[in-house]
């Protein structure tokens, strides 16, 4: 067991959990809005390349990191049109954004640098040490930490999180008060978007130095997962994105573990999440409960 | 004479429905070719390279009709549920898990004669796509479980399952299963038609198209495919008549399962004789889009199948001729599907109108 805890690996684990923490508080922003955000992956995706793009021009990582912001906005922007101006079904608009992502991003790296699955290499962000160690971070996971406080606040501490929430519970009765439904839903999505395209530079500049096709592998609906785990809630997200994350970065201490004489193969540790995750959702594991109008289109009009 | 009029209308606005998927289709192209233009690539030679990709001979229509099979299973599995009220996106994990079975039925289960271990290995590996369904089902029927999350979790469960038998069973360098024996082979229609003897098309398709009336038969025709539209329609009322919602959910979604299974054991018996890694990338999302541009009917399935089927298997052909990412086809099927869930949209750029009443 004394290899499950070290240094190393809580160093790799806040490294892993780091997007996971991003995209599960762009959902968290989302969905108590309202809107189902399984384009997460997709935005994430697009963010990882915008980040390359912008640094491989400027030569500047940190104009990447607003690129890729700007670039998840705009991503998310698109899902908030389709799901909340044309009241289209929001899983499937999520899915058309995860499969637009992919396609253009591979569709760009060969016009833009003639390449056919990764991108040239820029330049990676800086590695910043805590003070008085040794050990360092890129900056995205020192900004995800902070994020973590700040969604909290701004979602329990504010009118403006107040408002997100109603609208996501009772938006027929936040229009009663005079809150604007459709404003308060893009704002939320679009937010999400500015989170997970940060999750993506730090998978592209902060950990590396290029952009590689399908990058993401998941981690957006590892996000999701941690969202629904997490209950909705920024601190529950990011407990829920550092315990995945924590598996991750054990994984490869576990290979070859043996409970009861049986060796347990890696991909059966690579599983656990989403194992976990489907748990959770049965209630076994205390019961998370998504805001009453998650999913459904609001339509001033009908009552 | 109003009443007259009123047909009238009623018929215009029914044919603009009915031609939303069309316009759809158009509009994603239009746009694909703007983007290839601001990319610096001539759209008229990309897209005849295209079509010469997908029907340019009778080996490359053959293909086509190949690369069309397991998306018009996968079509008909979203449809499936789609009627019942259901989002499966897990038609991807339960295409897997039936390739995965019927790779190691077609493989393990020896010295049986064909009749008996095709058949035994396309039904096993229905199965187990169907139980694999069903895990998602009962979780919704009986804990109020989103279907969406739960089978998301299911694909990747299913991704790590197929490396997993990839890795054990693996005897040479190439990740991939043993090839299963020739007694659970699909035969190629190649055999049968002369003229498709260098494409891969094989029975599969053949199975595809009869799956599509057999699926309208079960929907339209019987009690069971009565409910699960009634439960689809509108769950309160059907529970109000008397049809169990739970019920319904449940063998809806091990249809839909079964029916995805099928696209897997197509890819196995078919097309690569064994389990092969990345095996129908994407596979079960492309059917979401077959499903959709079809309006979740299953005769439609065969039309838009082969058209989503025609653009993916030009594209190979496409990128090599005119220099064009064969990735914009992705773009397109997703500019396809935008269009077909937001039509709004397509019904503002088309018709010019913002809104239109009774549709």
């Amino acid at each position: 067991m004394d290899k499950l805890i070290t240094i190393s690996i809580i160093m790799a684990t806040l490294r892993i959990s780091t997007p996971l923490i991003l995209g599960a508080l762009g959902g968290v922003f989302s969905e108590r809005s309202g809107v189902v955000n399984i384009a997460l992956e997709g935005i994430m995706l697009m963010g990882a390349f915008g980040a390359v793009v912008a640094t491989y021009y400027t030569g500047n990582p940190w104009i990447g990191i607003i690129f890729a912001m700007i670039v998840g906005a705009l991503t998310a922007y698109i899902h908030a049109i389709v799901s909340i101006k044309y009241r289209a079904n929001q899983v499937v608009s999520g899915t058309a954004i995860n499969i637009l992502a992919v396609g253009l991003t591979i569709f760009l790296l060969r016009i833009l640098f003639n390449v056919e699955g990764t991108s040239p290499s820029v330049k990676k962000l800086p590695q910043w040490f805590i003070p008085g160690t040794d050990y360092a971070f890129n900056p995205i996971v020192y900004i995800a930490l902070a994020l973590v406080t700040i969604s909290w606040i701004v979602l329990y501490k504010t009118s403006l999180g107040l408002r997100i929430r109603t609208v996501g519970e009772h938006p027929h009765a936040a229009d009663t008060v005079g809150i604007n439904v459709y404003k308060i839903r893009y704002l939320s999505v679009i937010i999400s978007g500015v989170l997970a395209g940060l999750a993506g530079a730090h998978l592209s500049i902060g950990e590396g130095t290029v952009f590689v096709r399908e990058m993401t592998n998941g981690r957006g609906f590892i996000a999701l997962a941690a969202m629904i785990f997490g209950k909705f809630h920024p601190v529950g997200a990011m407990a829920a994105a550092l315990f995945f994350g924590y598996f991750e970065a054990v994984q490869i201490n576990l290979a070859g573990l043996i409970i009861g004489g049986v060796e347990i193969p890696s991909q059966f540790i690579q599983m656990l999440p989403y194992i976990v995750t489907i748990i959770v959702l049965a209630g076994f594991m205390g019961k998370s409960r998504p805001p009453a109008a998650d999913g459904i289109p609001y339509d001033k009009g009908e009552r | 004479m109003n009443k007259k009029n009123n047909q009238k209308r009623l018929l215009m606005q029914n044919l603009k429905k009915q031609l939303i998927p069309v316009l759809a289709v158009l509009l994603a192209l239009l746009i694909g070719m703007i983007i290839l233009l601001i990319a610096k690539r001539n759209p008229i030679e990309a897209y005849i390279a295209l079509f010469k990709g997908s029907f340019g001979d009778l080996s490359r229509f053959g293909d086509t009709l190949q690369r069309s099979t397991p998306i018009i299973f996968t079509g008909l599995a979203v449809a499936f549920a789609f009627r019942c009220g259901l989002f499966n996106i897990g038609v991807e994990g339960q295409l897997l898990i039936g390739a995965l079975v019927s790779a190691y039925v077609g493989y393990y289960v020896k010295g049986l004669p064909m009749i008996v271990h095709l058949p035994l290995t396309i039904i096993s590996g229905m199965i187990a796509a169907g139980i694999w369904a069903a895990i998602p089902a009962i979780l919704k029927a009986y804990r109020g479980v989103h279907e969406v999350i739960t089978t998301i979790m299911l694909n990747y469960i299913a991704i790590s399952l197929l490396a997993y038998s990839i890795e054990t069973l693996r005897n040479s360098p190439i990740p991939k299963t043993p090839d299963i024996l020739d007694s659970a082979k699909l035969a190629k229609l190649g055999e049968f038609l002369p003229f498709f003897k260098d494409s891969s098309v094989n029975i599969g398709f053949v199975l595809a198209i009869v799956t599509c009336f057999l699926v309208y038969f079960i929907l339209w025709k019987t009690v069971l495919g009565y409910e699960v539209r009634a439960v689809g329609y509108s769950p309160l009322a059907a529970e109000d008549g008397g049809i169990k919602i739970s019920k319904n959910i449940i063998y809806a979604m091990i249809i839909s399962g079964m029916l995805a299974g099928l696209g897997g054991v197509e890819g196995v018996l078919g097309l690569k004789h064994s389990l092969v890694s990345g095996l129908y990338d994407g596979y079960g999302f492309e059917g979401i889009a077959v499903a959709l541009l079809a309006n979740n009917n299953p005769i439609g399935i065969i039309i838009s199948g082969i058209l989503l089927g025609s653009l993916s298997s030009g594209g190979l052909y496409m990128d090599m001729a005119a220099n064009v990412p064969q990735d914009i086809i992705k773009i397109i099927q997703a500019l396809i599907i935008f269009f077909v869930v937001a039509n709004q949209i397509v019904r503002f750029i088309v018709y010019g109108k913002k809104k239109e009443v009774l549709l």
